[in-house]
């Protein structure tokens, strides 16, 4: 059965969704089965694409020079369609420490990186990161060196970001998709850094 | 001679370039805690249609060169503190940008 939810009446720009929607459909322009499958491929995508990215990077240099000097491209070289998408990827180095934000909206690149998290469109983030990037930085656990300078990359016009995550140690000869597993949704955006998860201990009864 | 299509960049990277403090009507892709401020240009985007003439339904060409810009946080926020050399990195289109 349909999910109906909790009724609660359509606020304006609901109304125009709704509207622009219906009259779409009405004229054959699209089908309400294309947009739901549109929707259901939009909410399934997650940060995959980018972490496969930063994956390939790490092993092979000339695909980092090339991901670093063009991110559509390199994008589109693992096969992932960016059409109209304009990336730039941000290396992390033991000296520069990359984050990104939207100021002016939630510009985001969700070919790659599937729907932004609430936060990364909540006010708060977006005015407080450009400001006191490591206080924000340290709210989410990240605590970045003094020596270590931010830099804080804000897409407000046409460019969409990614930051490409330093490899951690101790992954010396780890298969492209056990590295790519490191890769997290918020160490491509910049508010935490790859890590080896602990290995559970061996419960003893 | 230029092509009409092609505009005219006018700054490179490494160039000190001051944002214009103006406030326009209308939509506008530079934000205000910027404008006013110095930085250096980054590096070159581009040609991007404007998206303050995009805002009312014309077709914003001819495209205006697009800038990303380096502003040192210390000089944009008062008593900030971290390393002097952390940055903010922002997309200036040239029309917004003054020669410093």
């Amino acid at each position: 059965m349909k999910d109906l939810g909790t009724y609660r009446p359509l606020d304006y720009f609901q109304l125009m969704e709704v509207s622009l929607r219906e009259l779409l459909v009405e004229k054959g322009v699209v089908t309400e089965d294309a947009i739901a499958a549109a929707m259901a491929a939009m909410r399934a995508r997650g940060p995959e694409r980018g972490a496969a990215m930063a994956a390939r990077a790490w092993l092979d240099p000339a695909y980092k020079a090339r991901m670093l000097a063009d991110g559509s491209q390199a994008a589109e070289e693992l096969g992932f369609e960016v059409p109209g998408l304009r990336l730039i990827v941000m290396e992390n180095t033991p000296r520069t420490h990359n984050v990104i934000v939207c100021t002016l909206c939630s510009c985001y690149p969700r070919m790659l990186l599937g729907l932004p998290p609430e936060w990364y469109k909540s006010k708060p983030y977006r005015s407080r990161v450009v400001r006191e990037p490591r206080k924000v930085l340290a709210e989410f656990g990240l605590k970045v060196s003094p020596k270590v300078a931010i830099r804080v990359h804000d897409s407000n016009a046409d460019m969409r970001y990614m930051v490409l995550p330093m490899r951690p140690a101790g992954t010396g000869g780890w298969s492209e998709e056990r590295l790519a597993g490191l890769v997290t949704r918020d160490c491509l955006i910049g508010v935490a850094v790859p890590k080896i998860p602990k290995t559970p201990q061996t419960r003893k009864s | 001679m230029k092509s009409g299509s092609d505009p005219d960049f006018l700054f490179s990277p490494g160039d000190r370039v001051r944002v214009r403090k103006a406030a326009p009507l209308g939509h506008v892709r530079t934000p205000f805690y910027i404008r006013g401020y110095a930085g250096v240009v980054e590096r070159v985007c581009g040609a991007f249609p404007n998206p303050e003439e995009l805002a009312q339904q014309r077709d914003g060409l001819p495209a205006q060169p697009l800038y990303r810009v380096r502003f040192l946080q210390k000089e944009v926020w008062p008593g900030y503190r971290g390393n002097p050399a952390d940055a903010l990195e922002l997309e200036v289109f040239q029309h917004w940008l003054e020669e410093q």
